[in-house]
Order: structure tokens, then sequence, then C-alpha cells
């Protein structure tokens, strides 16, 4: 009888997993839970990925606008997104801190000095902790930080010209406008 | 008046599915004569009626008839003749049906090379196979009709994709489904002993050929499909760990061990449970990657389709299929013997770990896709795994079981000792840790990761050739090319399969341990250096495809100050769709590739150029055509066709083996 029941393992696993298909059908991939706008952007404070020992601190950037993008070499996307910043980051609007998230620092540096940087300084969360934190799910993200430190918008996946122009700019220019 | 004639054949042959998957397999049951002989011809006439809807299908898109919605969806008038076929599986609606047609291929081809099976059985195999076509036909009849007219007519198609617009798409697909497909036999055989309770050696030996000739498949339509990414995205990557990409892997692992499980079954009547499982594994797998595929639950860079409606159908249908395989198995399986008892050094221990470890790589792979989707469907975070989770959890899964590939063909059934194995290897080993020593010291940097690559890969491929040189030295009389004429073909594409794995690794560490990558501003004249070589951009030119226009960059590649090679990376611009294509050059070289691709232009006539150096890349896909070798040499064995020829005398075909 004992003997048996190791055969309907298989089964139940099975079961299990059409269960999660199941849901998975009426999720949307790309929909995410954004509880953090509107709430004080998570405190990091974490060495750099260009200068080992430097340390980049979001309390350093209070009085500005400001956006966090989170990238890592191995990611697809962020190959499509990164021209689209390194053309933002010309216009000089507002600082572009990037998060390296899981990475290595010799890959990272590689892929900046290959595609060019457009942060001002890039956070290296090796361990993926800032992350976590900041709830990301998938690279690229980015968020929008106000000057009191509030989240203010959520990218998530590969911000286009197009959002940044219609959806970005306007709600920088807003921000920038209050005190 | 073409597309209602195929919808038409799809609704006979909904009814021929019907009849085929109930009658045969209740007249086996029930010992009906003349209900078991309706499988063959109904599985024949199944196939006939699935060639003329795709015929159909084909003379639709070559005849540019717009009012078929999906041939407006996938193709235009310009679409160069290749292209208009290969639109044929450019969309959902045809791949489901080139899925159909590539089922009833199979379904056939078992109908064929039935002779000398019992009775029951094909009735059963049939019938099996009946209900999976059956399933695909209302799927596409009811969510994916390939033949739905448009309501508007409309002056010309929104043409294919540009990405599937190459050699390699008009391939790639058809291999693919051809393996994976192809294990719905081996999963039907299985089903079959378990419903007939005769999972037995026999059993073994007949599933055997199905699942090489799938898996060897399998093999050439990933192997395809990593190179068309290789050449086509642009960036020199072979491989992602895409969602889709992984759907294709995971029934290559359950169907690797599964060939290997099998060769147990077959020579000591062990492993038969797992064989069973793993034969449903592996087509279990297939399903799910379909319905990961086409339900669009997982996002990817593929995405084909998203439609509800179609998700639930599939998994209800994958609910039907696995479930119930399960179901039998848990109600069947308690009550199958074990084999022959084996020590715990023998051949039968290291094809064991082999298949628990390829099951675990399988499971692993399966954990990172769909991950994700079971946290989120939770309510718990979400979140995406990436290549970082692959490689950690893969590596230490891999490497012991290339290790006992080089160990396992040399060990004996039942019972081997290490130390006679030990001292057979003592060359292959030696020889094995200098090259992993000498490769990377001669290219200059040493690393860790590629000496383990390199040791592995020489450990396989010198082991290996240990054990052919005992097969045929002439050390105990006979000559060399006489003995190894005689060798069976089985051995020697197991050893040519194991070869290519070697040449496999070879290229994937090296590349991983050893490309160069330059993403460099150049303007006409300057040269960039890449390992050996040197570029150098002499300007762009403009010109026109058949349905596009293309701008063609212009490089030299030299060695000291000698020309080696010109290329020309191109960027295809087609008026039907905003982005440009990028098309790579590359120059391919048995010791690596040079890969030039054009990015973006800046100030004047310069441009973004992606420059790499890809050493022994080539290898990768060499390896993949090799390992799939070995499977169509194990094919060629003479074994399979003397088994026939005994068993075709047997006027009722029913004592084979027994």
């Amino acid at each position: 009888m004992k003997k048996s029941i190791v055969f309907l393992l298989p089964m139940v696993v099975f079961v299990g997993l059409a269960w999660v298909l199941y849901r998975g059908l009426y999720l949307d991939p790309r929909e995410v839970p954004t509880p953090l706008i509107g709430k004080p952007a998570p405190d990091f404070h974490v060495e750099s990925l260009e200068t080992p020992g430097r340390q980049v601190d979001r309390k350093d950037l209070l009085g500005k606008v400001w956006l966090l993008n989170t990238w890592a070499s191995w990611c697809v996307a962020c190959r499509q997104e990164h021209p689209v910043l390194v053309e933002f980051a010309k216009t000089g609007l507002i600082p572009i801190v990037g998060l390296d998230y899981k990475d290595s620092r010799v890959e990272g540096m590689r892929w900046l000095a290959q595609f060019g940087n457009p942060y001002q300084t890039s956070a290296f969360d090796e361990s993926g902790r800032i992350g976590i934190d900041y709830g990301i799910y998938a690279v690229p993200e980015s968020f929008l930080i106000d000057k009191q430190g509030i989240i203010r918008y959520k990218q998530i996946g590969p911000f286009t010209p197009e959002l940044l122009e219609q959806t970005l700019v306007p709600l920088i220019q807003r921000l920038n406008a209050q005190s | 008046m073409i597309p209602e004639i195929g919808n038409f054949a799809l609704m006979v042959a909904t009814a021929v599915a019907l009849l085929l998957g109930t009658l045969p397999i209740v007249g086996a049951a029930r010992g009906n004569v003349r209900w078991m002989a309706m499988a063959r011809p109904a599985a024949r006439l199944l196939f006939v009626l699935v060639i003329i809807a795709a015929g159909c299908l084909i003379a639709s898109l070559v005849g540019n008839d717009f009012s078929d919605m999906y041939v407006a969806e996938v193709s235009s008038r310009a679409l160069p003749l290749p292209y208009k076929l290969a639109a044929f599986w450019g969309g959902h609606e045809g791949s489901m049906l080139l899925w159909l047609l590539i089922l009833s291929f199979w379904m056939f081809a078992v109908s064929v090379f039935s002779r000398h099976l019992p009775r029951e059985m094909v009735a059963r195999i049939l019938g099996v196979m009946g209900l999976v076509a059956l399933g695909f036909l209302l799927f596409i009849i009811l969510t994916s009709d390939p033949f739905e007219r448009m309501a508007q007519l409309v002056a010309d198609g929104q043409d294919l994709n540009p990405l599937l617009q190459d050699p390699g798409m008009v391939a790639h697909p058809p291999m693919l489904y051809m393996g994976y497909v192809g294990f719905s036999v081996a999963f039907a055989f299985a089903i079959a002993a378990l419903l007939g309770g005769n999972l037995d050696a026999t059993w073994a030996r007949w599933s055997r050929p199905w699942t090489t000739v799938a898996w060897t498949f399998l093999t050439v339509g990933i192997c395809l499909g990593s190179a068309w990414a290789y050449y086509t995205l642009g960036w020199g990557g072979w491989w992602f760990w895409d969602p889709v990409e992984n759907a294709s892997f995971m029934p290559w692992l359950a169907g690797t061990a599964l060939m290997h499980s099998l060769a147990v079954t077959e020579k000591r009547g062990g492993f038969k449970v797992w064989t069973v499982l793993l034969a449903i594994f592996a087509f279990s797998l297939s399903l799910l990657g379909t319905f990961l595929v086409r339900s669009g639950v997982l996002t990817s860079v593929h995405a084909f389709a998203s439609d509800p409606r179609r998700g639930v159908f599939i998994l209800l249908f994958l609910a039907v299929v696995i479930g119930g395989s399960l179901a039998l198995f848990a109600w069947r399986a308690p009550r199958v013997g074990l084999g022959e008892r084996f020590e715990l050094i023998s051949r039968e221990t290291m094809l064991l770990v082999n298949n628990v470890l390829f099951l675990a790589a399988a499971a692993c792979v399966l954990l990172g896709t769909l991950y994700p989707l079971i946290l989120d469907s939770l309510g718990l975070e979400k979140l995406s795994v990436g290549p970082p989770y692959f490689d950690t959890v893969f590596v230490p899964l891999m490497v012991p079981a290339l290790f006992l590939m080089g160990i396992g063909p040399l060990a004996r059934w039942r019972q081997t000792s290490l130390p006679q194995i030990g001292a057979r290897l003592k060359w292959a080993a030696g020889a094995s840790v200098i090259t992993a020593i000498a490769v990377p010291l001669l290219e200059g940097r040493f690393s860790f990761m590629v000496a383990l690559g390199v040791l592995l890969a020489a450990w396989i491929f010198a082991s290996s050739m240990t054990n052919l040189w005992s097969r045929i030295s002439p050390r105990d009389g006979g000559q060399v090319g006489a003995k190894l004429l005689a060798l069976p073909r089985g051995y020697l594409g197991m050893l040519c399969a194991h070869c290519g794995v070697a040449a496999f690794i070879v290229g994937i560490t090296l590349v991983k341990g050893y490309e160069v990558e330059k993403d460099v501003r150049m303007a006409v004249g300057d040269t960039v250096a890449l390992g050996p070589y040197t570029a150098r951009f002499n300007g762009t030119s403009e010109g026109s495809g058949p349905n596009y226009l293309y701008l063609r960059g212009d490089f030299d590649v030299l060695r000291g100050d000698k020309v080696v090679a010109t290329m020309h990376p191109e960027k295809h611009k087609f008026p039907s769709k905003g982005e440009p294509m990028t098309d790579a050059a590359i120059s391919p070289g048995l010791l690596g590739d040079l890969y030039i691709s054009l990015g973006e232009p800046v100030a004047g006539s310069a441009w973004v150029v992606r420059v790499y150096y890809k050493p022994f890349i080539d290898w990768i896909w060499g390896g993949c055509l090799i390992m799939a070798a070995g499977g169509a040499l194990a094919l060629s064995d003479r074994r399979y066709r003397q088994a026939r020829r005994q068993t075709e005398f047997d006027p009722y075909g029913t004592t084979v083996g027994a």
C-alpha cells in the first residue's frame, strides 16, 4: 500500500503544476503591483560600480528629482533600452543613477564601456539586496524619485523614446516645479 | 473555395480521429479483431486528410489569397516563394497545423513500420496517438482556424515577421516539431504497454528506434534555432534561457534520459518503471512547452499568441493527457516487476545516475521557467529568473554526468570493478589533464572554467577512443578495418554522440572564456584589431532586395597585411515593419568566427559597429550535429531490421519475445 503512494507522486506534482498554470492564465505577466508609489524610496548605501570603495547613498540625492534605473549586463531588454537612456542623459534634464543588479563588476564595467554610460553613477547591487527592497521582479525597471525622496513613478520594462517624451518628461517638469 | 476545402478536411479528420481514438482501444481490451484492425487504415486516412488541409493552406499562401485571415497576417505579395512556404508556420494557427501534420506523419510511419508488432499493441498505440490528434484538431477548429475568412478584403498581406524571413527559420520549426512531436510515439508505446500490462524488454526494443529518431530531430531542431539566434539577433549570443528555448530543451533532457533508460530496459529488463515514466515525461514536457508558448502565460521575446481562451483549452487538454497518463501510471506501475539485480558499481548504476541527473536538470529548467509564475499565482512577489540561475544550477548537474560519460560505456552490466576501469582509463585521464592545462596556457589566459570544460571534453573524447580501440585493436587477432566495420552501429552511434557532446563543450567553454567583443565607432578607413585579425571599414552602399531596402557595410579582414576575407554586414528595412533588421556578417572558421554587425549610424559616414571574435563557436553547432549523426548511426543498426525479419513470419504476431 505504502509503495503505491510513491507512484501517485508524479500525479500529485502535476495537479499542483496544473493549478499554477490555470492561475497563470488569468494573471498578466506585465502587470505588477506598485505599492511603492507615493512612498519613500527605500534607503541604500552601497559601493559604486565604477570606483570600489566609493559609496552611493540614496540620501545624497535628496533635493533633486532623479531616476533610478536598474540594469544588468546579462539583461536582454536592457540592450534595447540602453541607447534610449544614453540619448536621454545627453539632455541633462535629471541625473540618472544606475543600479547594476546581480551582476559582476567586470561584466558590468565592460557593458558600460561598450554601450556608453548614461549614469551619474551606478550602485553595485551584487547580491540583489537593494533589488528586493525595491520589489524588482525583472530588469530593466526604473523609478522616478522626487526631491523629498518619494517614488512618483515606476517603469517596468525598457523605456522607449515615446514613453520618455510623453510620460516621463512632463512628470519631471511638474515635479521640478514643486519646491 | 480552397480554404473551405481545408476546413472541411479538418472536420472529417476530427471524426476519423474520434473513431481511431476509441474503437481500436476498446477492441484491444475486448479482443475484437475487427475494431483493432481499423487502427491502421484510420491512421493513414487521417494523415491524408491533414495533408489535404496543409496543401490548402500552402495553396492559399502561394496564391496570395488574402481573403484568408491567416494568409493576410503572415504573408504578402512581395514575399519570396520560400518564405511564403515558411509563412505556413510563421504564425499561431499555421504552427498548430504543422504540429498536427507532423503528428499524423508519425502515426502514418507507425502504421507502416509496425508489421512486427502484435495487433493489440498497434491498436493501442495508434489509438492513443489518435486521441492526441483529436485534441489538437478540436483546438485548431475551435480556437485557431487557419482557414478563417476576412470580413473585409485587403489588397495585400501584412508580410511575414522579418525576423522569420531567414533560411534557418524555414528549417528550424519543422525539425523541432519532428522531434518533440516524435516523442508522442514513445509516449503512445508506453501508454499502450501500461494498458496491456506488457512492459518488457520487447517493448523497450520497439520503443528505442522511435525515441532515437525523435531525439535526433530534436537535436538538429534546437541546433538550428540556436544558430538562427546567433546570426539574426545581431549580438552574437547563442542561447538565452528564454522560456521558448527552455520549452524545447526540457523534452530534449527528458528524451536523453529516456534513451539511456531504454537501453537498460532492453538489455537487462531493469528500470521499467523509470522508462515508462520518462516516456510520459518527455511527451508531457513537449505538450507543456506548447502550452507555455501558445497560451501567453509567460511573456518572452517570442510571445506568439496570447489568448486566454486558447490557454484554457490547451490546459484542459494537458490535464486530460498528462493527468490521465500519470493516473494510469499510478494505477498500473506498482504491478510492474523489478528487473535483474545489479551491484552498486555497475553500468546500471551509472545509467541510473545519468537518468537522475538529466531529470534533475529538466526539473531545474522547468522550475526556473515557471518560478515567476508559481510565486505570482500564490500571490507572492513578482520576479524574473535569468541566466545567472540557469548557469549556477546547470554546471554542477552536468559535470558529474559528463564525467560518468567517460566511464559508463566501459563499465560492465550487473557488476564492474573500479580498479579495472581505472587501469583501462589511465592514459585517457592523463591525456585529458595535460590537454586541460595546455589549452588555457596556449591561449595565454588561465581560467578555471575553461580548464574544467576542456578537461571534461578531452576526457569524454579520450575515453571514447580508448573504448573504441579496445574493440578494434589487432592485439587479439583480426584486422582493424574489418573489426571496425563489424562493430554494431548502435555502439558506434553512442560513441559518436558522446564525442559530439565533447565538441559541444569545447565550443561553449572556449567562446565563454576567450571571446573578444568590441563595440566601436568606425569611420571610413578605420581599423580595429581582433584576436589575430584586423578589420577595416571601407564604407557603406545601398540597394534593394526582393521586399526590403538594404544598407550594406564593406569590411576587409586582414591578417598581417594580407586581406583574408571581405565581410558585408547589412541593415534591412522592410517597408511594412518599423525597425530595421540587422543582418550580421560572419566569417566562419574551425578555430573561430569573425562576426561584424552594424549598430547605429553616428555623425557623418561613421557607424557604431559590433566586431566580435568568437573562438570555436561553430563547435557548438558542430557538436550538436555530431550528436545527431550519432543518433542516425544508431538508427541504422542492423538489430532493428533483424528483429523485424524474425517476427514477420509469425502469422499472429503476438508471441514476440515471450
